[in-house]
């Protein structure tokens, strides 16, 4: 896996927000095909960086370079073609709430492609399928459906296009046990599918251990880890030790555990 | 880029579908999103070889996603649906595994129909059936804030102080400088107009009985009204809007609060309190106006013609125009209060509900004003 290309390489970036700062020298490298997690509490700048790799804010310091190009110096021609290559599952979903979930999915194809109306009908469809969503409520306002239905049309939406990076911003807060762990499984079954590189944030245990190949927890603004899950939960740093062996993270762990001895 | 496809032809750099002399079609290129619209194109004008077995060699395919192989998966399905054969060749073995998926993912899409869309004539039932609950709920809303007016005339201990102060700033206070720039103008022009026929007829004076009684009577209520509808009726659906999609509609409701006692009651109340106050007050800066253009326009000077205001301008004329306001500061006050309650679904139904409170508390208002008129021309008024 380590020697795979970089497809996300973040080096010493820095973000202030007046004087509180954000991130201070955070540095972390995102390899083609992984699924890398961003981990830590709440308030510690992961969403922040998601919203800085996606080109939604700026860093105040330091670069970020997106399948090779720095997107400080990016053109508009440039970002709109990075735009295209990547999807993003926001926390909620933020499906438009004047569409239907048909057309939400198959906003970014009129947008962006040239197809018949019905070949994208289509296509916006086979999406939905492929996320799992009840087709029978596919023409339904996204007010008229549950959480975890929002989040798999919203998956629906970010792979639209087909993209090479997935980002997903804590996909499973909110969702119960089961829609959760049913969302983690169902983004390992679409990752080899579509050839994806997924960037996870996230501060549910349970998924990092399932999904996640790669983890950088963020605390106080700086990268305190990376690495798998078994080296990050062997970690002596006591805020990374806190993190993976509290109540909930010694359970996941074990959990974890155990289902990989059932595998066998 | 497209263009870039048409004029280079070289295979690799886009996707296309071709037959060979012996009968072998050929897949090649990248069947991926950005090259598939020509493609698409293409196959709908494709010949495909005749015979029972077709056989398609994709060895030359460079790259695919689901786009691509749907649309290379919905040609071989209808070729297999009119009774052929259909032998895919070469195909790289992750594109197999993507159009394996794509195909089962396709067997377990139902029909149109089963996507829950609505017939012509179930539409017109929903909309009709749309439009007798709106009826209903307004009934209900409105049956249920005549209660709390009634309960609250009842004990006047449970009136909400803060709210309506809060309220009054807001709707009363603040709309101060917009009222009176309004009105001020609204005199002016009366005075204007007026001044030109007067002069005409040498009875400069009665510019005092035309700008005192078409303000005070009509003009200034009317004109405050739909100002404060503007102003405040849309504030109050957007903001309950907002509190019901956010659940803190619910939230207040779990705490024992009624949202009629705590948001609908003191904003009608404030606005019951403030509007005839906005009125007195446009009245006052309105009849100043057309003061100033009658002295400069007519040589009326304000001795004159205050002293002619007092003789022309009955009382009654002022207490109708003061008395109209609290009626439209009820129907403002419901009418976005009722529209906001209205909102269930995201951002854009409170921008459809906002606009429809202010059309229709204006609406309400020049009717009930029109209504008036009528009435009190009747009694002789």
């Amino acid at each position: 896996m380590n020697d795979a290309p970089a497809v996300i390489d973040v080096t010493h970036v820095s973000t202030r927000f007046g004087d509180a700062v954000v991130h201070d020298d955070v540095s972390l490298t995102v390899r083609r095909g992984e699924v890398f997690a961003i981990a830590g509490g709440n308030g510690c700048g992961k969403s922040t960086l998601l919203r800085e790799i996606i080109l939604l804010q700026q860093p105040a310091s330091g670069t970020i370079e997106v399948f090779g190009q720095e997107t400080g110096a990016m053109t508009k021609a440039d970002v709109l073609t990075l735009r295209k290559r990547c999807g993003v599952l926001f926390q909620y979903g933020a499906l438009f709430s004047s569409l239907t979930v048909v057309e939400n999915v198959a906003a970014p194809l009129r947008e962006h492609t040239d197809l018949s109306p019905s070949l994208i009908r289509e296509l916006a469809i086979l999406k939905i399928a492929l996320t799992g969503f009840p087709l029978a409520s596919a023409m339904k306002y996204p007010n008229e459906l549950s959480g975890g239905m929002r989040r798999r049309a919203a998956l629906a939406r970010a792979i639209a296009l087909d993209p090479e990076l997935l980002f997903l911003d804590e996909p499973t807060a909110g969702l119960d046990p089961l829609s959760a762990g049913a969302f983690d499984e169902l983004v390992q079954h679409l990752k080899p599918l579509l050839g994806l590189t997924i960037v996870l944030v996230t501060h549910d245990l349970d998924s990092l251990w399932r999904v996640a190949d790669r983890v950088a927890v963020m605390g106080d603004g700086k990268i305190l880890g990376s690495g798998t899950m078994q080296e990050l939960s062997d970690s002596k740093e006591p805020l990374i030790h806190e993190y993976f062996h509290g109540p909930r993270g010694r359970a996941a762990g074990e959990q974890a555990r155990t289902q990989a001895w059932n595998r066998k | 880029m497209r263009m870039k496809d048409n004029t280079v032809l070289t295979m690799e750099q886009s996707a296309g579908i071709s037959v060979s002399p012996e009968g072998i079609v050929s897949c090649d290129g990248p069947w991926t999103l950005p090259h598939l619209a020509p493609l698409e194109d293409r196959l709908a004008a494709f010949l495909w070889p005749d015979g029972p077995t077709v056989v398609v060699n994709a060895g030359k395919t460079t790259a695919m996603d689901t786009g691509g192989a749907w649309l290379l998966q919905r040609s071989l399905g209808a070729l297999q649906r009119d009774g052929r054969q259909v032998e895919l060749r070469d195909l790289r073995p992750e594109f197999a595994q993507l159009l394996q998926i794509v195909s089962t993912t396709q067997a377990a899409i139902p029909p149109v129909e089963g996507l829950g869309a609505r017939t012509k004539l179930e539409q017109v039932g929903f909309l009709a059936w749309n439009r007798l609950n709106q009826w209903k709920n307004g009934l209900a809303f409105l049956g249920e804030s005549l209660a709390a007016w009634l309960r609250l005339l009842a004990t006047l201990r449970s009136i909400r102080w803060r709210a309506l102060c809060r309220s009054l700033e807001l709707d009363g206070f603040n709309a101060l400088p917009i009222v009176g720039l309004l009105t001020f103008l609204m005199g002016v022009v009366i005075a204007y107009q007026g001044a030109e026929q007067l002069r005409k007829f040498g009875t400069n004076i009665f510019i005092v009985d035309l700008v005192g009684i078409s303000l005070l009577r009509e003009i200034a209520p009317l004109v405050t009204a739909i100002l404060v509808a503007g102003r405040s009726g849309s504030a109050y659906a957007a903001q309950l809007g907002t509190m019901k999609v956010t659940e803190e509609l619910d939230a207040v409701r779990t705490l024992g609060i009624s949202p009629m006692e705590l948001l609908v009651l003191p904003k009608a109340l404030a606005l019951v309190i403030a509007l005839p106050l906005l009125t007195v007050y446009a009245d006052a800066v309105g009849v100043f106006g057309g003061m100033l253009i009658a002295s400069g326009q007519l040589g009326v000077s304000f001795t004159e013609f205050l002293t002619r205001f007092e003789e022309a301008v009955a009382l009654r004329h002022f207490l109708i125009g003061v008395g109209k306001a609290p009626v439209f500061a009820v129907i403002i006050a419901l009418v976005g209060c009722y529209q906001g309650f209205q909102i269930r679904g995201g951002v854009d139904d409170v921008g459809r509900h906002t606009t429809i409170s202010v059309v229709q508390a204006i609406f309400l208002v020049i009717v009930f004003d029109a209504f008036f008129s009528i009435a009190l021309n009747w009694w002789g008024l």
